[in-house]
């Protein structure tokens, strides 16, 4: 599409107008400077934010803009000394591990029956799943919390992992169950003449096939998880329990006036996410945009 | 589909639906559903008390100070809707555009413009509240240093200010969104019909307004109804930023910010209210429905089909 796209623009600009040449080179000249503007107003705060990690505080106030001595790691020296940061991080990455396991063997377990069986009442429940898809669950919070506590589960990770699968579950059904559909039917049914299992086609034969989608839903879902503050905001108290999002405003609050550790705090807690995301820029977007582009 | 021993099948098949639809019904809809129960009564703390009918939904729409308070925040959430339709929206359009051509480049504003996407809420609040200080903030220091210090102010420390504040910040950390998704659907425009325009027209404004906007009337549905009820939604940023109080004043005051502390209470009025909360959970909720449904159908309505 793109480069379909990239050909038609190139001829527009060799012989397609060719009486209004210049009004095309004005034209995208002047595109061209909206998006190296916008670029800059993208980066800038970002790169303000990890210089400043490297400053100390009086560096901060009197030049914001220059570029620091990297070498000088003390403010990073005192999150890892002073602060639960490490605690929260590891906390992230098991609340966000966890959920995303939940959500896409469940995800796949109901995409894979709806997708494949012809049954009774499969179109309602694939509308039951999509339901959730609307609905904002901010607003059910009071619930939730009474949930939680009749649970047992308030001040306890498995309360964040619970609610994190189920808003998982509606979007990763969604997609699994529309690429699952579009496979081919043949090997499936050569296994079953060879007298395979249900269970057994399924493992061996198809879920190699899905993986595609897996890694597609799996973006879409593990960015919200990831940053999600409101959820731990009602359901963790206590500071050893705590996620990225949440025990930043714990930092945030006990260093106020440190600058050099609060722009540190926020470059670390930026830099998993950040990082990842370079690398896989194309799956990124493809993923997190894949709800709304059809 | 070939009919196989028929209750392995259906075994194998309940097997399979019901722990994802179990998840679904207790942590999504059972709390839904209960939302609009709990509106009904009174509470004392966790307690539920008296069946109390309508009272609640009384008390914050028609009793002072509720009333007030509700206006406020309803009246800011209209405001961050409006602006955002214009800031993300509409740049997101514009911006989608200029991508949309491949220039030289291209590929890196792309990755640009996508990447605060990505970032947490929480660190887009937090960094902007440093940038917005009035004394150390580089936007403060950038101003004086370049001659128009008189420009400089307490950004967020100001009623006239503080909101514009919040929504720029949003608008930088969530344009690359509707500009990706409107990129999408540009890039499904057939090449025919483009070079069919080209034939017809040399200006771009008519280009623009009579072939590109109609055709990524579909993206352009889903960005406008997202944009609405995330920003009747709208939580974190104003309470990094701006506190749960929604200071100064309440000029910042939204929606979410007021129904999370009638809920659970807050630092200055102690007192938390499950009834009322759950009342303006649902007037919140009701509203959002209508309104993106009557807005989705509208949109959908001017689609074209390809």
């Amino acid at each position: 599409m793109s480069t379909a796209s990239a050909t038609a623009s190139r001829k527009a600009m060799t012989y397609g107008d060719r009486p209004g040449m210049l009004a095309s080179l004005g034209r995208d000249g002047l595109l061209q400077i909206i998006l190296i503007a916008n670029t800059i107003i993208m980066l800038a705060p970002i790169v303000i934010m990890v210089f400043s990690a490297f400053k100390t505080t009086p560096q901060i106030f009197q030049a914001p803009f220059s570029i620091p001595d990297f070498t000088q790691v003390g403010n990073f020296i005192k999150i890892w000394n002073e602060t639960n940061f490490l605690r929260y991080l590891l906390n992230s990455f098991f609340v966000t591990g966890a959920s995303m396991v939940l959500i896409l063997t469940l995800g796949t377990m109901a995409a894979y029956a709806i997708g494949r069986y012809a049954f009774t009442g499969s179109s309602f429940i694939l509308m039951f799943f999509l339901a959730g898809l609307t609905l904002p669950l901010k607003l059910a919070i009071i619930p939730l919390f009474m949930l939680m506590r009749d649970l047992g589960i308030l001040n306890n990770q498995l309360s964040l992992i619970f609610v994190y699968t189920a808003m998982g579950l509606p979007t990763t059904v969604f997609i699994m169950t529309g690429f699952i559909r579009s496979l081919p039917n043949e090997l499936e049914d050569a296994a079953r003449m060879d007298g395979a299992s249900e269970a057994r086609i399924m493992w061996a034969i198809m879920l190699p096939l899905v993986r595609p989608a897996m890694v597609i839903a799996g973006i879409q879902n593990v960015v919200p998880i990831w940053n999600d503050f409101f959820f731990p905001l009602v359901f963790i108290q206590n500071d050893n329990l705590k996620t990225l999002p949440q025990g930043l405003t714990t930092f945030m609050g006990e260093y106020t006036t440190d600058w050099g550790v609060l722009f540190s705090g926020l470059t670390l807690s930026a830099a998993p996410i950040v990082i990842i995301y370079i690398v896989l820029s194309k799956q990124f977007i493809a993923g997190m945009t894949s709800g709304a582009v059809k | 589909m070939p009919k196989l021993r028929m209750t392995g099948r259906g075994l194998w098949i309940t097997l399979l639906i019901v722990p994802p639809m179990a998840f679904v019904a207790l942590f999504i809809v059972y709390p839904i559903l209960l939302a609009f129960a709990y509106a009904f009564f009174d509470w004392q703390g966790l307690r539920r008390g008296d069946f109390v009918w309508l009272e609640n939904f009384h008390t914050v729409l028609f009793v002072e100070p509720y009333r007030s308070w509700t206006l406020n925040a309803f009246k800011n959430n209209v405001i961050v809707f409006f602006a955002l339709m214009v800031l993300q929206n509409g740049l997101g359009f514009l911006l989608a555009y200029a991508l949309w051509r491949e220039m030289p480049g291209a590929r890196f504003h792309r990755i640009a413009v996508f990447l605060p996407v990505v970032l947490s809420t929480i660190i887009v609040a937090y960094l902007f509240k440093l940038f917005y200080h009035p004394l150390f903030g580089v936007i403060n220091i950038s101003l004086r240093s370049i001659g128009m210090g008189w420009l400089a102010q307490p950004w967020l420390g100001q009623g006239n200010t503080a909101l514009w504040g919040l929504i720029a910040a949003q608008a930088w950390h969530m344009v690359g969104f509707p500009t990706l998704v409107f990129l999408a659907g540009m890039q499904r425009i057939p090449g025919e019909i483009l070079d069919a325009v080209r034939m017809e027209t040399e200006s771009e404004w008519v280009k623009i307004t009579k072939i590109v906007w109609p055709l990524v009337a579909p993206s352009a549905t889903i960005v406008f109804t997202l944009l609405f009820v995330g920003a009747f939604n709208w939580f974190e940023l104003p309470y990094i930023m701006a506190g749960l109080d929604g200071s100064p004043f309440g000029s910042t005051d939204v929606l979410g910010l007021y129904f999370y502390r009638t809920a659970f209470g807050n630092v200055s009025a102690g007192q938390q209210d499950f009834g009322l909360g759950s009342a303006l959970a649902v007037l919140i909720f009701i509203f959002i429905a209508i309104f993106a449904t009557t807005l989705t159908i509208r949109l959908r309505r001017r689609e074209i089909q390809l």
